[in-house]
């Protein structure tokens, strides 16, 4: 069967829930491996064994920390020598983009980003499937030269958990002179805010330009569906809210089952961020907002009344 | 110092954009192009970095005859000259063949820093700034919010999901901005006015040693398939708040099981 490679996105050990869909996607199209770059990898194996990786081939080495994708490139683009894979698998975010890039280029190969399936393509190769034009429009697509390089976006598959071998396989790699003059000189870790992942949860609530920079009401009717908070590229360029949580073009695409939208008008650069969730809510004042033409259920009004009311709402009938 | 900012000539993003039926690429002629948004902000600190020294900013492109627009958008909001890569070849080609050519062009001009976007708004891939680093065996600082110039060095800050980070590397380099690094300018009259002196080359894949059977849909390394535009949302049901609206919101929400 053939060999499947998948770039394992954690944080120290910790394997990322986009790794453990990635392993699930890389079981339709072959034999899944892991490839682990940095320490932990120990920590790591359970979970990736649990999600049917055959392989797990580790790199680490003290100072990898210190550069950007070049670490990466150069384990997968030696992986793809070595083991000849059927296609490699990378998580669609800017850093994974990066990577694809480069391997693209250095093994001559097409590279398909932002995925949202990929599957055999019947006879040879696989097919994958794309949203674009800001979820307008969904295409197939396939990789005719090369070895198939795709991202995929978080959210593309519910993990399967399926017993794999997880034989560890250790990678030695050498970065380039050329790539050690980058240097990250510092790094200051995010803190964390309790909430789920925005990419990765099954109910995200954001705010817009309605809020008026108040973002208490959203938080806390978000906390009373266990959800993750956003926030529209308005919210963010007032300085309302932090960029990480920027659902849109230029910042997170996500596709939860529930989309709560209050305060957002629902220009296309924002819809290209939310579009594709399952059941769309809004909360806004002007009835006339675009928001309104995409929603399951809306309700014209301030979300400073609505949103406290809802959450008063669902804690009373918690009980 | 010289910089040069990559633009890209897209259909406007708020017009209904589709594809040729004829061979499934990005249809170009049916919807009005303009200078990619996400460009501007690389025009823009490209820009800063001159005024702030001694620099001047060429614009590059690729594309069909009116990409030239995407040039003189830049030249009207003060870039001093612009390069259009223009080729029947070209049409079609992948983020592969793009990066190609750019890099081209870029060994024909003088570069202490190369600016691109951080995605165009039609593809919205983000490959290109890599690629182009890639080729041209230099270094990429992508993703960059905040971009300084010290000597021969370069200093951006990159905003990440897990941290905020600082990154160093020596020039020439590759740098992608995001949207959050600048208020991109509007062309005033003057630059309006400027603009239409400036100089603006033509070059054909010829002129640059690129063949022509590496670039264009023939040479792409993917393949889109088929497309399908998406069905509209059926459309929901929409209350005025008149006191409940929070429990009504609610009782959707438990119909749905989300509560």
């Amino acid at each position: 069967m053939s060999e499947i490679l998948v770039l394992v996105d954690h944080d120290d050990g910790a394997v990322r829930k986009t790794t453990t869909e990635l392993l699930t996607i890389a079981r339709r199209l072959g034999e899944p491996s892991a490839v682990y770059v940095g320490a932990g990898a120990e920590a790591a194996r359970e979970t990736l064994q649990a999600y049917g990786a055959a392989k797990v081939y580790v790199a680490d080495s003290p100072d990898m920390d210190e550069y950007l994708v070049a670490p990466k490139v150069e384990v997968l683009a030696q992986l793809m020598a070595s083991a000849s894979p059927a296609a490699v698998l990378i998580p669609s975010t800017p850093e994974g983009k990066d990577i694809a890039g480069r391997l693209a280029i250095r093994t001559d190969s097409g590279v398909i980003t932002d995925a949202v399936d990929a599957r055999p393509g019947g006879g040879e190769g696989l097919e994958t499937t794309q949203s674009v034009f800001a979820g307008g429009y969904t295409v197939e697509a396939r990789v005719t030269r090369g070895t198939p390089i795709v991202t995929v976006k978080p959210n593309s598959a519910t993990p399967e958990q399926a017993e794999g071998a997880a034989q560890v396989e250790s990678v030695s790699v050498t970065i380039p002179d050329s790539a050690r003059a980058t240097r990250i000189t510092d790094r200051q870790p995010r803190t964390k805010s309790g909430r789920p992942e925005l990419t990765e949860a099954a109910i995200v609530v954001s705010g817009g330009r309605g809020t008026g920079g108040d973002f208490a009401p959203v938080e806390a009717f978000a906390d009373s569906l266990g959800a993750a908070v956003g926030a529209s590229r308005a919210a963010v360029d007032s300085g309302w809210y932090p960029h990480a949580f920027q659902v849109g073009q230029t910042g997170k695409t996500v596709s939860p089952q529930l989309y709560v939208a209050a305060g957002i008008s629902g220009a296309i650069q924002h819809r290209a961020g939310m579009q594709t969730s399952k059941t769309i809510v809004a909360v806004n004042k002007d009835s006339d907002s675009p928001i309104f033409d995409l929603v399951d259920f809306g309700v014209v009004g301030d979300l400073h009344k609505i949103l406290p009311q809802a959450t008063e709402e669902i804690t009373r009938r918690k009980g | 110092m010289n910089i040069v900012v990559c633009v890209k000539h897209v259909p406007d993003a708020t017009a209904n954009r589709t594809f040729r039926a004829s061979d499934n690429t990005v249809d170009r002629a049916g919807v009005d192009g303009l200078l990619s948004e996400l460009d501007e902000y690389a025009v823009e600190e490209a820009l800063k970095i001159a005024e702030a020294g001694d620099g001047e900013v060429t614009v590059l492109t690729m594309g069909p005859e009116p990409a030239t627009d995407a040039i003189r958008k830049s030249l009207q909001m003060g870039a001093h000259k612009g390069v259009h890569v223009s080729d029947d070849a070209i049409h079609g080609s992948d983020a592969i063949a793009t990066s190609l050519v750019l890099a081209a062009a870029l060994k024909r001009l003088e570069y202490d820093l190369v600016l691109c976007g951080m995605a165009s708004t039609d593809g919205v891939m983000g490959l290109v700034p890599a690629m182009l680093a890639e080729r041209l065996g230099i270094p990429a600082l992508t993703y960059a919010v905040e971009v300084s110039i010290d000597g021969d060095r370069v200093t951006v800050r990159r905003d990440s999901d897990t941290a905020v980070e600082t990154v160093v590397a020596p020039l020439p380099a590759v740098v992608s901005v995001t949207d959050q690094i600048n208020e991109p300018r509007y062309p005033s009259f003057k630059g309006i006015m400027a603009a239409k002196k400036k100089p603006v080359e033509t070059w054909t894949l010829a002129d640059l040693d690129v063949d022509a059977s590496q670039v264009g849909l023939d040479a792409a390394g993917t393949a889109v398939t088929s497309y399908q535009a998406r069905p509209p949302r059926s459309s929901g049901t929409v209350i005025s708040d008149e006191g409940d609206g929070g429990v009504q919101l609610v009782d959707f929400l438990a119909a749905q099981k989300f509560v």
